[in-house]
């Protein structure tokens, strides 16, 4: 037997139900958010924990110019320190055929006995290298898959000028690639960037490694903090070209994916925040109506011997029912929506298997924070039922008091017409709802304006890089710096038409504790092509003495111009001294130091120092000058201008829609569910007097502008309020993105404002269109008949 | 149509012909009137007696043009209103007809001025606002919002909402049932001096009998049929009447 004022909740629900539901579509949309960002979040987590603990994923990494292996025992002493791993590694220009351009790969040695101590690689298919073949490499399997080669099929790379055939007989991945991107790239290119695990010995042969090792990884004891083993690490390394060692947190992939994943809770907080806050409000204004239009009701309930208590619970089981019906739709799609970007996640993160978590602390997370939501926004309408005294509630409600609106008296008042000023004494009689509305209408332009100049932002930084930073058409690394007679060899290459030599030495930069490896960059004031260029556009002048800084790196370094740095170079001779920071500039990829080329030359007392070089080619030679790059024994890394921009082009094409569409569709769930609902409420507040104008003569259309009027003055306030929130909110999210990788400059596209307004628009014409349709059924003589 | 109901007496303003009403009520018909024949002579002053139920709000809102009878034939000044489209009754309302209700239906946020002007506005040859609050004795009164305003005071400017658009037609709907004597008095007055000074055609519908002796001509009305009719040799001022 259900009791009689549950059987009222129910057919209370059913006759609103188009605004319940209106409600439940916002609270499971935020939920939807929420849910999937912590499963995707915790899944992701999960995966890369155990993917981690499984292979033995290194804590420290470090390269040197050569080691020898006797030092290799006292790297087990470093405090703190767990196990140790030394390999050769090499960065090869690789010829794969069925491609012209060079692709950048990487040679990572393998024990000739056992597996690899740290930095596991799990075999995906085929087997491990024969230690007696040189050629047997394992490619990383997202390389193979891009250029679809088998076991069994074979590629070069250029060691020494020379062609080497390297066999495939295994694919596999590693914890070190999880992200696997080339560096200076932005975006992963699985064909551009090969990595290939072959036996050590042969690779150390080719490289002149026997008896020694470049590159170093260590684990640490539980607890262990990184520092102190760095610290000594360095130091050891020193005598043997050492570079700088790195956390993990600093290592390239994984500095992605925890930027991935500390975005993801960012957005498991913020966006489903805004959704059941909206929903609360909504909640608040639907429940407040429905006490007002059922007072004599509550009255004879009260009458009747109904408590307080009773009667707040009845209303609070309206809000309860809306919300966590939202909020079981919002857990399914939620489900969906994850498996959905754990896909997208899985395109650019690669894991041997991706271990979903879904846990019932999430359902009953979700489900709490709709409960929280409801109960927010059934407070309000609870009180004012607790409120009323039974005997004064069963007389009809004391009629609304108006005043003259704010506008009327600075003087507009002629020129309004009395539907006008209906509507504005309408919106200023309840400021705080007016103002509620509005914020919620904004946020839905917000979300707009956001996922929209996100992607201008990008697509700025792309722009800006690639026309006005980087303009070369090809940039070659070299093994070692090298002098004049490189210059003279890349220029002679056919098809080459403009070399510019880059100057660039590796240093240490330390002021007090804190310190950074960078690459010292010398740049000729007169750059055509690879400039260094800020925010501004312009290009930066050079100082004859100073250090010039990325802002991001003087920040991170803590220093300001006029300030002193130590600079410690980290090759040839290894000379220190201290420098003055003359400027900072906005750059906006990666971290660098720049100096006068003669400046960099005199520090460093060494004639060669070009690192590498930006060339222009004549597009009709491009064959010819790549094949002719891939034979230098010089060249190290080859970057080619036009594979980055079709890598950034196809992530936007690949992510651009479906964000948009989602971002589209949650703005306008919560643009609809606003604007819908404040004009159902609107409609009931306003019947008696739209009918008794009906009455009158009035027109359908007439009698709109008092309805639509209001809609529209809300949605035309709440414009200009979300593109500045959207605004604010890009530049927030900008600002705590920045990172000393890339950092995004502040870009909205004039389109991205016209789009998030049309959308906002467009729902308003939407909820305008339904409720019109209730408008135009209005019974007259009914809305007459009943006192209000 | 034309004129604005300022023609001799004994002419039609409207004409009503066996007209019928069902309204369908769930799964009930309900015959609201059953061939009901009534004429309304321009400038005449009719009230309509019945007990609720009776059939008397129907008829009002057919003659209004709020409603369509479900048989029968009703013309105004020989336009058939049967056939008018929602349009069309829009229309009739707008130039012909005022209405006065017993709830009052003032918009509450606007003044007793405004609430007037929202009808001059749209209306082609309308009184002042000012002078239709005067002819209802509130001319002091126009800058007060509903809330600031009594019963009584409230029913008038919904009189002086009727009459400002100079209606042809004024159609009142248990005018005083919301207020005491001495204010429901008050609104009568009202009524009998727009009746007079301005020749608009009045029909006022009531269950207080005492009303039916201020008009010319009263019609009673019993479950949908009429039961009675009577034409008053003088009318009453509405000063004299008592209930």
């Amino acid at each position: 037997m259900i009791p009689a004022l549950d059987r009222k909740l129910f057919r209370d629900l059913w006759r609103v139900r188009s605004m319940g539901l209106a409600i439940a579509v916002v609270v499971a949309s935020g939920i939807a958010l929420l849910v999937a960002s912590l499963i995707c979040f915790d899944s992701l987590e999960t995966t890369r924990d155990r993917y981690y603990a499984r292979n033995e994923f290194g804590d420290v990494f470090a390269n040197a110019k050569r080691v020898p292996r006797w030092v290799a025992g006292s790297l087990d002493e470093l405090p703190g320190v767990d196990r140790v791993d030394t390999r050769v590694v090499a960065g090869v220009t690789l010829d794969v055929p069925g491609t012209s351009e060079p692709v950048n790969g990487r040679l990572i040695s393998l024990p000739d006995s056992g597996r690899p101590v740290l930095n596991g690689v799990t075999l995906r298919s085929g087997r491990w290298p024969d230690p007696g073949r040189a050629e047997e490499a394992i490619v990383n399997e997202r390389f193979a898959q891009g250029h679809g080669l088998g076991l069994g099929d074979q590629v070069f790379a250029v060691i020494n000028g020379r062609r080497q055939r390297l066999e495939i007989v295994g694919t596999g991945l590693s914890p070190e690639f999880v992200y696997a991107i080339a560096g200076g790239d932005l975006l992963p290119d699985p064909t551009r960037f090969g990595v290939f695990w072959m036996a050590r010995r042969h690779l150390a042969t080719a490289f002149d490694m026997e008896g020694g090792f470049n590159d170093i990884s260590l684990s640490l004891a539980e607890g262990a903090a990184p520092e102190p083993a760095i610290a000594e690490l360095d130091r050891l390394l020193e005598p043997y070209g050492g570079l700088g060692a790195i956390p993990r947190a600093q290592q390239i992939s994984h500095w992605y994916l925890q930027n991935e994943l500390t975005g993801l809770r960012g957005m498991a907080l913020l966006m489903p925040m805004i959704f059941l806050g909206i929903a609360a409000f909504l909640l608040n204004v639907v429940l407040r109506r429905m006490v007002a239009v059922q007072r004599e009701q509550i009255a004879v309930l009260k009458a009747v011997g109904y408590s307080n208590l009773r009667l707040g619970l009845h209303f609070t089981q309206w809000a309860v029912v809306v919300s966590v019906l939202g909020g079981v739709l919002g857990i399914a799609l939620g489900a969906l929506m994850s498996a959905g970007m754990l896909n997208l996640y899985m395109e650019y993160f690669r894991f041997p298997d991706l271990i979903m978590r879904w846990s019932w602390g999430h359902i009953l997370g979700a489900l709490l924070a709709c409960g929280a939501a409801s109960v927010l926004g059934a407070a309000a309408a609870v009180k004012s039922v607790v409120r009323l005294p039974p005997a004064e509630a069963m007389r009809p409600a004391a009629p609304d008091t108006f005043r003259v609106s704010l506008l009327e008296r600075l003087g507009l008042k002629r020129w309004l017409t009395q539907p006008l000023r209906m509507v504005l004494r309408n919106l200023s009689r309840r400021p705080a709802r007016a103002a509620m509305s509005v914020i919620g209408i904004a946020f839905s332009a917000s979300i707009m304006v956001l996922a929209s100049a996100a992607m201008d932002s990008f697509e700025e930084l792309m722009q800006l890089q690639f026309n006005v930073v980087q303009r070369q058409d090809v940039t070659v690394t070299f093994f070692e710096p090298e002098g004049r007679a490189a210059f003279y060899e890349l220029a002679s290459v056919p098809g080459v038409v403009e070399v510019e030599p880059l100057n660039g030495a590796s240093a240490r930069l330390r002021n007090g504790n804190r310190n950074r490896q960078v690459g010292i960059q010398a740049l000729q004031p007169d750059a055509r092509l690879q400039r260094v260029v800020g925010a501004d556009y312009q290009p930066v002048r050079f100082d004859r003495t100073g250090l010039i800084l990325s802002r991001k790196l003087a920040d991170v370094l803590g220093v300001a111009p006029g300030d002193t740095l130590r600079v410690e170079a980290l090759q040839g001779t290894r000379p220190e001294r201290d420098m003055v920071v003359s400027a900072t500039v906005d750059d906006l990829m990666g971290v660098s130091a720049y100096m006068e080329p003669e400046a960099l030359r005199r520090f460093l007392s060494d004639s060669a120092t070009m690192s590498g070089a930006a060339l222009g080619i004549d597009p009709a030679a491009r064959e010819s000058v790549y094949a002719a790059l891939k034979g230098m024994p010089v060249v190290a890394g080859v970057a080619l201008q036009h594979a980055m921009l079709e890598d950034f082009e196809t992530f936007v094409a690949e992510n651009m829609n479906n964000t948009m569409a989602i971002n589209l569709l949650f703005a306008m769930v919560i643009a609809f569910g606003v604007i819908y609902n404040t004009a159902r409420i609107s409609l009931s507040e306003r019947s008696r007097e739209l009918a008794s104008m009906r009455v009158m003569g009035f027109t359908r259309a007439e009698i709109g502008v008092v309805l639509f009027g209001e809609l529209a003055i809300l949605t035309a306030a709440a414009i200009p309020v979300g593109l500045g929130l959207g605004y604010s909110m890009l530049a927030g999210m900008l600002a705590a993105y920045e990172t000393e990788l890339f950092r995004m400059p502040l870009v909205t596209e004039p389109g991205t404002f016209a789009w998030a307004s049309a959308a906002v628009v467009v729902a308003m014409g939407l909820s305008a269109a339904v409720v019109r349709h209730k408008l135009n059924r209005l019974d007259l003589v009914e809305v007459l008949k009943t006192r209000e | 149509m034309n004129g604005n109901g300022s023609e001799a007496n004994g002419a039609l303003a409207v004409s009503m012909r066996d007209v019928t009403k069902v309204y369908q009520m769930g799964e009930v018909e309900v015959h609201a009137l059953r061939g009901v024949s009534v004429d309304l002579e321009v400038g005449g002053f009719l009230v309509l007696l019945g007990p609720s139920g009776s059939g008397k709000s129907t008829l009002l809102n057919i003659l209004g043009g709020l409603d369509v009878p479900t048989s029968g034939q009703v013309l105004y000044r020989g336009q058939d209103l049967t056939r008018a489209d929602e349009g069309e009754l829009t229309r009739y309302r707008r130039r012909r007809v005022g209405f006065v209700f017993q709830f009052y239906n003032l918009i509450p946020s606007l003044t007793a001025r405004e609430n007037v002007e929202l009808v001059t506005e749209i209306s082609e040859d309308p009184l002042p606002a000012q002078e239709a609050l005067d002819i209802v004795g509130l001319a002091d009164r126009s800058s007060h919002f509903p809330s600031q305003m009594s019963g009584g005071e409230q029913q008038r400017v919904a009189i002086a909402r009727a009459i400002a658009k100079r209606p042809d037609i004024l159609l009142c709907d248990e005018p005083t049932g919301a207020l005491d004597i001495t204010t429901g008095i008050q609104v009568l007055e009202a009524l009998e001096r727009v009746n007079r000074d301005y020749g608009a055609t009045t029909a006022i519908i009531t269950h207080n009998a005492a009303i039916a002796t201020i008009a010319d001509r009263v019609i009673s009305l019993a479950d949908g049929r009429i039961s009675r009719q009577l034409v008053n040799e003088t009318r009453a001022a509405a000063s004299t009447i008592q209930w």
